[in-house]
């Protein structure tokens, strides 16, 4: 995504350079404003003290951090042992979300690249065949999938009378509902961008590479995908990010038996837990995690630009 | 475009003349979603002149936090079940109603008219009340149903095939009448035995699901499901094998209140809202519509038929008492969350 900007970004500093702080400034009253305000007010009440049924007291403490690494029995005066409980559904939140990105990186991949080899005409068409669901709400959507995989829904039913299958299929409240409804629902998070780097590819690259008896799957793993890269790790974290902290999925799919991050901060403020805290200090890990692995994301990126030039 | 301009033109002279219609000032409703009749509101607009807003949530708690976020002096009234009116008033979000300010609250059963929630009926009126337990679909069982080990140590066909109230309160308090001991029991060895009873049970769940409990009945995905009552009748309705249990062991009962919150900004028209609620032709309008009972006198002649014979509403001689969620203090409610976690986790 970035590697192409880099000369179009000198000219406009260039240009614009006298105006730029006022230029910016509704970009950084709107990041304060939304982002940098909310994450900092979390941040805060993460530190501090409980109070019962919802709302903080203005002591600090460390307890919400406390109750995440430490497990002190179901009365909470045991000697402190390692909390597995919280770190399992982390684990598991990022299992599903990381199976759910590669599904749709999977299937995504070849979309964007067939859209991409469209005639140029067409291909906005293609583009606007993939934003459709969107207009959609979510809620709507993921209900609906609900609909489509249970037991006697329209699926199975179809799946019988091909003879394809005997018995329905179990797909509803399992972890693999999970995956699909995270893949269904961030899919085109994939397409797009993937489709917007692949689209600039220079197709006569393969044709090189194809004179120089590069087998076709030789061009697509030595010339194709390290030239997309940027696209295809943007497609991921879009895909990955919001699927690691979603929770419509997790409980309309997989029928909310186990938490998942999403679930679990939820609970924290709209369960009967009230414990805000503690869900600040879930929110906060979650971020520094996904923080962390964008960091690799960007230095691997980076390095990798610096091998191109 | 043009038209589209047009519209847009409509709907700004509409929604300024919504405006000028407010003299006589505005309410605005935090309440449950499907749970008020339209009709209801407009009728109440029509004869009072007050422009009537509401907005909607799915839980006793999601409300609770949302007040405490900072909904104080937004809304004027909100529908809180009869556990959350103790602990919302113990909060002191909740205004006083005086003496006299209400013309009907004569209105209100003996049953109803000094409930242990709100000692006096302090700071709220009843809207609707009923039960939860649970509906089995009788194709897939015929045994007997009138126990809570259908939910909690289920027969072999209805193994796999249950889904539970996506809600602490109901499924904890559904645990304790199952195992026999006191709700919120402060007893460590009780409260052991509870998270090991339900980590047990849990191996028979199907799924979690409050907001499309009756739809996972209705469609078979669930054999057994946790209902409310008047949800139940709506499911049976669509799928005539469902049948409600009132288990021996007993069951749930709960009682939704309107309820006067503290810097109501239309404290005036709130009330007039509530004495409207307790005419016996309205809040029967609201039964007729969510299939619950109704804590006022009279509303029988309003009432649609069906009503009174409704099993959903009608527990058989030989079932259970029905018992009122508790109130955990801030230790015990702890351990709760705890059990809850565990369970989930």
């Amino acid at each position: 995504m970035a590697g192409g900007a880099a000369t179009g970004a000198s000219v406009t500093t260039d240009t614009y350079a006298e105006a730029r702080t006022w230029l910016l400034l509704p970009a950084w009253a709107v990041l304060g404003f939304f982002v940098l305000a909310p994450v900092g007010m979390m941040l805060v009440y993460s530190f501090l003290t409980k109070e019962f049924r919802g709302g903080v007291i203005w002591e600090f403490s460390l307890a919400a951090y406390d109750q995440f690494f430490f497990d002190r029995g179901l009365f909470g005066d045991e000697a402190p042992k390692i909390e597995w409980t919280y770190i399992n559904i982390f684990w598991r939140s990022i299992w599903q979300a990381g199976l759910a990105t590669v599904m749709s990186l999977l299937i995504g991949f070849p979309t964007a690249y067939f859209i991409a080899t469209r005639p140029e005409k067409v291909r906005p068409i293609w583009v606007f065949l993939i934003t459709i669901p969107y207009w959609v709400n979510l809620l709507i959507r993921t209900v609906s999938m609900k609909f489509l995989l249970r037991d006697n829904g329209p699926l199975n039913e179809f799946l019988m009378s091909v003879g394809v299958v005997s018995e329905p299929i179990h797909i509803i409240n399992t972890n693999f509902a999970v995956q699909l409804g995270l893949f269904y629902s961030y899919l085109p998070f994939m397409v797009l961008p993937v489709y917007a780097s692949v689209e600039r590819y220079n197709f006569t690259l393969s044709e090189a590479a194809a004179d120089l008896y590069a087998s076709k799957w030789t061009t697509l793993r030595r010339v194709l995908l390290p030239t997309v890269k940027p696209g295809v790790i943007a497609g991921c974290i879009l895909v990955f990010v919001p699927s690691l902290g979603s929770f419509l999925a997790p409980d309309l799919l997989g029928g909310a038996k186990n938490f998942m991050i999403g679930s679990l901060i939820e609970e924290q403020f709209k369960g009967s837990a009230g414990n805000w805290p503690f869900g600040a200090a879930a929110a906060m890990i979650l971020l520094s995690m996904v923080l962390v692995i964008l960091m690799v994301f960007a230095r691997q990126q980076a390095k990798s630009g610096k091998e191109a030039g | 475009m043009k038209t589209l301009l047009k519209a847009s033109a409509a709907a700004l002279a509409l929604s300024v003349a919504a405006q000028g219609a407010s003299a006589e000032g505005k309410l605005v409703i935090y309440h449950w979603f499907e749970y008020m009749p339209q009709e209801l509101l407009d009728k109440f607009s029509a004869e009072t002149g007050i422009e009537v807003t509401m907005d909607t949530y799915d839980s006793n708690e999601a409300m609770l936090a949302s007040l405490k976020a900072g909904g104080l002096g937004t809304y004027d009234v909100a529908v809180p079940g009869d556990y959350m009116v103790e602990i919302m008033a113990n909060e002191g979000i909740l205004d006083e109603i005086g003496d006299g300010e209400l013309a009907n609250i004569g209105n209100v059963t003996a049953d109803w008219a000094d409930p242990a929630f709100d000692p006096g009926r302090k700071h709220s009126i009843p809207y609707q009340w009923g039960s939860t337990s649970f509906m089995v679909d009788r194709e897939v069982y015929d045994g007997d149903i009138s126990t809570t080990d259908i939910l909690f140590n289920p027969p072999a066909e209805l193994s796999g095939k249950i889904n539970m109230l996506d809600s602490q309160g109901e499924v904890l308090a559904m645990a304790a009448i199952h195992m026999g001991i006191e709700q919120c029991s402060q007893d460590r060895d009780k409260l052991k035995a509870l998270n090991a009873m339900l980590t047990e049970a849990k191996a028979h769940w199907a799924s979690f699901n409050s907001d499309t409990a009756k739809e996972v009945l209705v469609s078979g995905d669930a054999a057994v499901g946790q209902i409310y009552d008047g949800f139940g009748a709506k499911a049976r309705a669509e799928r005539a094998s469902l049948e409600y249990a009132f288990p021996k062991q007993g069951y749930v009962v709960w009682m939704d209140n309107v309820v006067l919150l503290k810097d109501a900004p239309n404290r005036e028209n709130a009330l007039k809202f509530m004495d409207f609620l307790l005419e016996p032709e309205n809040i029967a309008a609201v039964s007729n519509y969510a299939r619950y009972g109704a804590g006022v006198k009279g509303v029988e002649e309003f009432l649609d038929p069906e009503l009174a014979t409704l099993p959903e509403a009608n527990p058989p001689a030989d079932a259970g008492p029905g018992a009122f969620i508790a109130v955990c203090d801030e230790q015990t409610q702890a351990v709760y969350d705890q059990i809850w976690t565990n369970l989930k986790k």
